[in-house]
């Protein structure tokens, strides 16, 4: 035997053992048990995760984080469980250094004033998460810091995914409404609202009462504070940047109080493209809501198809097809590719090299959009993959070309000379380093602590990606590194995106002879079907790691239902926006702009 | 100096509208303002993206005046909508409309802004900015291509081209162009134009108080 | 030394900028690169280009692919000489409106004169203002009788009604979506063919081997759930 097969099998062995290793979950719970006897498993049929008493969520969340090594707080879900008259609030923890699934906390209260410990003095990452289970379900968190509204505003009336709330233009529970089909008399909803809009006020309500006053309401925020320094005359001022703001990458706001220059406090402000997406997706039928995922992260609509269909998978059981998850990792490399692109060109608008970077980025990124135009039929909204495959086969041809021929030119030459491109034109710019080295930084524990994920997170030092830690579709088969860089900062966030370019590179070249040698071969499990209902209920909860970080969809539902009785989005730039404003403090008012450029953004996520 | 002959007070005889010289004077007009539609930066959603990819080099809205994307309102001639419109954003872009100087123009991008889009069952979704601000051209799609959005945008410019220097409202003293009030955040949006109707269904009608809120939001 | 990095950056920008003049220079002698059919095929491959690259939408536009979906429209016989339609294929089983994700379909199925359901539409009326593209009335259509437009360029000055569109307004015949895009849509008609001959053949019950296709047909079968 050659040293070469040796070592090949060396290699082979190495992955073996890495892949038998125990299940870090299953050791945690046993351990988690045994300290606390209340702690019991979800006794509802194919509900898994741990029953947790509400007083003493605390105790085994601190035990889980410091002593079962559980210490990074992915996702908090608030549940409205009518028929229980149970609120739940559902926590996923998992580990970084072990990897592996999530240990599923689970609470249970009184759907009556529900109250449950906050878990934000411990978790900073669980902060707006929790305050957007106030804002939806009403579900109180004692001890939390600043418990106000997030996606709507003070003063609005109910808590609108209470499954008893109903919206103006309420038609049924679930989808297909009656009205459609078969007699079908088109009407716009707005028609038979009385007001002509898409609005409703409680009874009796008079506009009397409304106190409001546009100037404040806009410009709140705006305030001089005079302190009596003596000696010394100091004022601290507060602003307002957004939602219409060029670099805000959508309609985001932040309110932040500077002494002269310097950020003292910065606190994010969202919900101005809160479209209701989970709601919606609980009215959908399960294959109705895959469109809709396009338009979460609209810059990575196939990585969000990719997350959504491997949580309904794990319900329905489906198994992909070879080609299927060959052509899904061909489409999310692609996407990542894209999305970054997109990210370093506006991060680099935002540093002040305006529209040069990111015209060159955005030409790049129309080539891999136009893939996936004669691909899935869309630009943007691919809607491409279904339960159990994609939706078509890759095209025969491209442009004139064959489509194999084309991905060869793509993948070997045209992506990688680009990338190669904008490391020269970009990475050593004086102007790049100057504005990016030692500003915004965020430690390992802090990134951590912070639920912070994606390049976020690997830029800070830790070595933490879905596709290593838990693997799905063909991952594990695949050969490339995690990206990771160690300061922090937005140069290194920058960095980390060049890097995963480049690997995503490499694992498309791996791909490209899988792709050959399944040509022909099926691409969707079974049958195309319409409708879906999962053979069993219980919960399920799907992730990836999408372009912006860790994308979960935690869904749970009834025994042959056909849609989701829960549909949670753990949406990564939502959770990321929580470390702003540590990252900004006592950074310059103009580094705020390049901060969150480094988070990289997308509003159709933030607010769903 | 023509300019200020036509838009003085002295009323205009019929005969003279059909005058060769303002007809020209017309398309001198019309071809400078189609030619020089500045967009307001301004992105809402998923629309914004391919608003962006309509700008860059590939479609490049230079070739139509429009590339000068101003970063305020008071410099900008068109809103493009780009995408959906949600309660707790549109009273910003009713004030982001009312900041615009005139002519002003609104061009609604997708489905979303048209008419409230995939989203519009939502509880947090305006069903179509044109109940708030006067929309003049509609793109529908979900997005629309780059290509379809310059569509709409040479829909606009043949907009424009039917407008009369005579007729054009922005110069005409006796109809001063009104500012759309700003919608309110009640226990959900307040559309001030519409108090009394939420009064109406709300049982009582108090006559007096309507002038009152009106005062408080001018 | 400081500063290299940003004149190396400004190689680059001058590299793109000369490479869009370099190649309006190399395209001068075949009809220029512009307004020409041949240079629009190379231009729509971006990579091909060293430049930058502008489509003269409206002088030239990038034609669309096949799979491209925008809103969906009826498909009808060839319309007999004189009329704008023919007969519609669509038989009001409402499936394309139990799949639309966001509820944009209204359909008023026929009744026979003696109250009986008929296959056929009386209305059908699709809301393009919630209309998301998604195609999957298309894709789950078991009669290929409603498909994704390519038109898309219907920039309009009012929505009141121009906005929900009627039968009338969204039938088109076969032929325009033959022309539009013609290698699905001969699959598609290669589909229909064998799904009639193996019906035929399941009532004779014939043992005959089934006829056998090419294998891109036979994907495509696979994928419409023909072969199933």
């Amino acid at each position: 035997m050659s040293d070469e097969a040796l070592s090949e099998e060396a290699m082979q062995n190495e992955v073996v053992e890495v892949r038998v290793h125990t299940d870090p979950v299953e050791e945690a719970v046993e351990r988690l048990t045994e300290r606390f006897p209340e702690v019991v498993e979800d006794p509802r049929p194919d509900f898994g995760g741990y029953m947790v008493p509400a007083n003493q969520i605390r105790d085994v969340a601190a035990y889980v984080r410091d002593e079962l090594g559980f210490d990074y707080l992915s996702s908090v879900t608030g549940l409205d469980l009518i028929d229980e008259g149970k609120m739940e609030v559902v926590y996923h923890t998992y580990s970084i250094d072990k990897g592996g699934s999530a240990l599923v906390l689970k609470v249970h209260v009184d759907r009556e004033e529900p109250t449950v410990p906050s878990l934000t003095p411990m978790w900073p990452g669980a902060d707006f998460q929790e305050r957007e289970i106030w804002d939806l379900y009403g579900i109180n968190f004692e001890g939390h810091p600043d418990q106000r509204r997030i996606l709507l505003w003070d003063g609005f009336e109910g808590h609108p995914m209470r499954k008893d709330w109903h919206e103006p233009f309420y038609e049924e529970e679930h989808k297909p409404f009656g009205s459609r089909w078969p007699g079908g008399e088109v009407f716009r909803a707005e028609e038979r609202n009385p007001y002509g809009k898409n609005v409703q006020y409680p009874a009796g309500w008079q506009p009397e009462s409304l106190e409001f006053n546009p100037d404040t309401e806009v410009y709140a925020g705006m305030t001089v504070t005079r302190e009596a320094t003596p000696g010394l005359k100091t004022e601290k001022v507060t602003v307002n940047m957004g939602p219409q703001h060029p670099s805000t990458h959508g309609v985001f706001r932040m309110v932040v109080t500077l002494d002269g220059e310097t950020v003292l406090k910065l606190e994010p402000v969202m919900g101005y493209l809160h479209r209701n997406h989970e709601q919606i997706g609980e009215r959908n039928t399960f294959i109705q809501n895959i469109p809709f995922t396009d338009r979460l992260d609209y810059l990575s609509s196939m990585g969000n198809n990719h997350g959504y269909v491997l949580a309904v998978e794990q319900l329905l059981g489906s198994k992909v097809p070879e080609r299927a998850e060959w052509i899904r990792i061909l489409m999310v490399e692609l996407n990542r590719i894209s999305n970054h692109a997109w990210a370093l060109g506006f991060l680099l608008n935002d540093m002040g090299a305006f529209q040069t970077p990111a015209l060159y980025m955005i030409t790049e990124r129309e080539l891999i959009v136009d893939f996936f135009e004669a691909t899935a039929g869309s630009r943007m909204m691919c809607n491409y993959m279904r339960f159990g495959g994609v939706a078509y086969d890759l095209p025969t041809e491209f442009r004139g070309q064959p489509t194999m021929e084309f991905l060869d030119e793509l993948i070997y030459e045209q992506i990688p000379r680009f990338i190669e491109e904008m490391d020269v034109y970009l990475t050593n710019n004086e102007i790049v380093r100057a504005r990016g080295i030692g500003v915004g930084t965020l430690s390992a524990e802090e990134a951590i602590a912070y639920s912070t994920a994606g390049p976020v997170l690997r830029a800070s030092g830790v070595p933490y990606d879905v596709r290593r830690a838990e693997p799905y579709s063909y991952y594990d088969e695949l050969d490339f590194d995690i990206a990771v860089f160690y300061n922090g900062d937005v140069y290194d966030r920058y960095l980390v995106r060049i890097e995963e370019m480049r690997q995503s590179v490499r694992i498309l070249k791996q791909i490209l002879p899988h792709l050959r040698s399944t040509m022909g071969a099926p691409i969707v499990e079974g049958k195309p079907q319409y409708a879906i209902r999962v053979p069993r209920g219980g919960d399920a909860y799907g992730r990836v790691e999408n372009p912006k970080g860790e994308l979960g969809f935690y869904i749970t539902a009834k025994t042959r239902s056909s849609n989701p009785e829960r549909y949670h989005v753990r949406a990564p730039s939502f959770i990321n926006l929580t470390a702003l404003g540590k990252m900004c403090r006592g950074h310059k008012v103009a580094d705020i702009v390049t901060i969150l450029g480094s988070i990289d953004i997308v509003l159709g996520e933030v607010d769903r | 100096m023509a300019t200020e002959a036509l838009t003085s007070d002295v009323p205009v005889p019929d005969e003279l509208r059909s005058n060769v010289f303002v007809t020209s004077l017309d398309k001198v007009y019309n071809w400078g303002r189609r030619n020089s539609v500045w967009p307001m930066v301004f992105g809402l959603a998923c629309c914004a993206i391919e608003m962006i990819c309509t700008a860059a080099s590939r479609y490049d809205l230079a070739r139509f005046g429009m590339e000068v994307f101003r970063a305020t309102p008071r410099q900008s001639d068109l809103m493009i909508v780009s995408g959906t419109v949600t309660k707790k954003m549109v009273p910003t872009i009713v004030r982001l409309y009312n900041q615009m100087p005139e002519p002003r123009y609104v061009l609604s991008m997708g489905a979303c802004a048209s008419g409230g889009g995939p989203f519009k069952e939502g509880y947090h979704v305006v069903d179509g900015i044109d109940k708030f601000v006067p929309v003049d051209v509609y793109v529908p799609g979900c997005p629309p291509t780059p290509q379809a959005l310059i569509n709409g945008l040479i829909a606009l410019q043949e907009k424009i081209d039917q407008q009369s220097i005579l007729t054009a409202p922005w110069y005409r003293k006796d109809t001063p162009s009104e500012l759309v009030p700003i919608p309110a955040l009640g226990p959900d949006l307040v559309d001030l134009r519409q108090l009394d109707i939420i009064r109406r269904h709300a049982g009582t009608v108090q006559e007096h108080t309507i002038t009152e809120l009106a005062q408080k939001t001018d | 030394m400081y500063g290299l990095g940003i004149v190396k950056g400004m190689a680059v920008t001058l590299r793109h900028f000369t490479e869009t003049y370099l190649d309006d220079l190399r395209w001068a002698f075949r009809g220029g690169r512009y307004h020409n059919e041949e240079a629009l095929k190379v231009r729509q491959h971006l990579g091909k280009n060293r430049g930058a690259v502008t489509i003269n939408y409206p002088e030239e536009k990038l034609p669309m692919p096949e799979r491209f979906r925008f809103i969906p429209f009826l498909v009808t016989d060839d319309p007999p000489p004189g009329q704008n339609w023919g007969h519609d294929w669509c038989t009001s089983c409402g499936i394309c409106a139990k799949v639309c994700p966001p509820q944009c379909i209204w359909i008023k199925r026929g009744t026979k004169p003696n109250g009986r359901p008929k296959p056929e539409p009386e209305e059908f009326y699709i809301d393009i203002d919630i209309c998301m593209n998604c195609g999957f009335c298309a894709e789950f259509c078991p009669f290929d009788a409603i498909k994704m437009d390519h038109d898309y360029e219907l920039a309009d000055y009012d929505r009141t009604y121009s906005h929900i569109h009627d039968k009338a307004r969204l039938s088109k015949p076969i032929s325009y979506w033959r022309e539009i895009v013609p290698a699905k849509a001969a699959a598609e008609e290669a589909a229909r063919e064998l799904a009639e001959q193996s019906k035929g053949k399941r009532r004779s019950k014939d043992d005959e081997p089934e006829p056998q296709l090419a294998d891109d047909v036979q994907r495509q079968l696979f994928y419409k759930g023909v072969l199933y």
